[in-house]
């Protein structure tokens, strides 16, 4: 790989040790996956935030590039965390969980790291445009600026995505390159698409199939962005899917191209057999929605069924802190709450410690959630749309 | 077998092969080594001190984290050889030390192989049981 004279500066070690480690880390993946050269990023998104991911070994890794003075070069958003920072003792998360979060959250401020804990990074002020370079790691957030907006990133690691932001460059490989963006596979959808959760489903029945390759779909009629963010964080979740076309839909969709491709067909078939293979529990203890972290739209869209209803068992919906606040202003928090349930920031149901917390079975209608909570939080799943998971909770 | 260095090393130690990708985060328990994803082909098997064979990573990106975290916490596969190493997996074993070669037909390789690992020159060598 070309490095510049002042990349091979930073290579030698003369803009210290930490910029040394992480740029070499950089060049490794560069020269492993061929690129060319190093291109600056416009923007980080980092994974690997909650205790309950990264733990001991990722705590002490980050304390001590933040102890040795590593600041970020682009801004810099984080995922969530395992808790909401502000209210984490009045939702029951454990105090010493809660010691050691604040500990990961201090190394990230130091760093120069925007504190935001969301997994839905274009929803809450670090937006990229079409065709910037970016190195985001929330395997959703991933998909959704790929896809959604035309943003490259490639599927960063945690530390791949740091490195990337201390170092403000990235090496240009993979989804960086026009030519590795083109469609590897062909899914026709032929079946109705109603519920954000029936995106979820579609988006585990396809990321199940193709792996890690790059779906162009048909048949797709219409899907709003909490649609699209439900599709491709199931994709991404049950497979490796980085980046989707959507005919129609999505920016690069017209411009790439798709002949002779494999062809899998999607009906409502495979839709209902997922919905069935995703249930592998009853009478969910809590529900939780936000899984990516709901927009404004889906916290008002619940505060609509919760009003003037009385819960029986916890409702929680998870989002980021800035989205918390708007819908504060719109009074729909006082609504969810006054009927027994939680607008819970910073953190979601996969990241923080809820089978600590009491919890054995949990509803919700997000595909990426109902791929991870069984191993990650040993919980049995109910994965249905939102009506039939509100109405279970009255 | 020839295939190409991601991560410089080497290791030798009995194969445990997955058919099926892995995910490191939600699906290897950080503090054991043991297989947690339910329905994973090598659920409940431990990776510890093996050399882990599997066609690609999947899933969360926090899985370099996992594996950098199996190292440190002492539980770590002694080698990984893959089809295809995505970046995670790629972060994670250099980060960590652990050998890694990819570009390999993981196909040949059965488990309880004895396998010795040269990622330095990307050399896998097997002994059938």
């Amino acid at each position: 790989m070309h490095l510049t004279k002042e990349e091979e500066k930073i290579f030698d070690g003369e803009k210290g040790e930490v910029m040394s480690r992480l740029f070499r880390l950089l060049v490794r993946l560069g020269d492993i996956y061929g690129a060319d050269k190093m291109i600056p990023v416009g923007s980080v998104q980092v994974a690997g935030v909650s205790y309950k991911s990264v733990g001991d070994p990722g705590t002490e890794f980050l304390e001590d590039l933040a102890s040795k003075g590593a600041k970020v070069k682009v801004i810099t958003y984080l995922n969530p965390a395992g808790m909401d920072l502000e209210d984490w003792e009045k939702l029951g998360f454990p105090k010493d969980f809660a010691k050691n979060q604040l500990r990961i959250m201090d190394a990230f401020r130091s760093m120069g790291i925007v504190v935001t804990a969301t997994c839905t990074p274009y929803l809450a002020g670090n937006l990229p445009r079409f065709r910037e370079h970016i190195a985001w790691s929330e395997s959703s957030a991933v998909s959704f600026s790929n896809s959604v907006i035309g943003a490259r990133t490639n599927r960063e690691g945690g530390p791949s995505a740091l490195a990337a932001a201390i170092c403000g460059v990235t090496p240009n490989y993979g989804l960086h390159l026009w030519e590795k963006r083109q469609p590897t596979i062909k899914i026709k959808v032929d079946a109705d698409l109603n519920f954000n959760s029936d995106f979820g489903a579609l988006g585990y029945y396809v990321g199940k199939q193709v792996k890690n390759k790059i779906p162009y779909f048909t048949g797709i009629k219409d899907a709003n962005t909490d649609q699209l963010k439900a599709l491709g964080a199931a994709m991404a979740a049950s497979g490796a899917v980085a980046l989707y076309h959507i005919e129609g839909l999505t920016p690069e969709a017209d411009l790439v191209k798709k002949d002779g491709l494999e062809t899998i067909s999607v009906d409502k078939k495979e839709i209902k057999e997922t919905y069935d293979k995703l249930n592998t529990g009853k009478d969910p203890d809590i529900v939780i929605f936000g899984c990516p972290h709901a927009s404004l739209r889906e916290i008002s869209t619940l505060a609509d069924k919760l009003e003037g209803k009385h819960l029986k068992k916890p409702v929680w919906i998870c989002t980021s802190r800035m989205v918390k606040e708007a819908a504060e202003r719109m009074g729909y928090n006082e609504i969810i709450a006054k009927a027994g349930g939680s607008v819970v920031a910073d953190t979601c149901m996969v990241v923080s410690p809820i089978e600590q917390m009491g919890y054995k079975t949990t509803g919700v209608n997000s595909g990426k959630a109902a791929n991870y909570l069984p191993g990650f939080c040993k919980q049995e799943v109910c994965f249905a749309n939102i009506n039939d998971l509100v109405e279970g909770q009255l | 077998m020839k295939g190409r260095m991601i991560s410089p090393g080497k290791a030798e130690g009995v194969a445990i092969v997955s058919s099926e990708p892995i995910g490191f985060y939600g699906g290897i328990d950080i503090k054991t080594g043991i297989v947690i994803e339910k329905g994973h082909p090598l659920e409940g098997k431990c990776v510890t001190d093996k050399i882990l064979v599997f066609p690609c990573g999947k899933g969360s990106t926090v899985g370099s984290y996992v594996i950098y975290g199996l190292k440190k916490n002492d539980v770590a596969p002694a080698g990984i050889i893959n089809k295809e190493t995505e970046t995670i997996v790629a972060t994670g074993v250099i980060l960590a030390g652990i050998p890694c070669v990819d570009q390999v037909e993981i196909e040949k390789i059965k488990d309880g192989d004895t396998i010795f690992l040269d990622a330095d020159n990307g050399i896998v060598e097997m002994k059938s049981v």
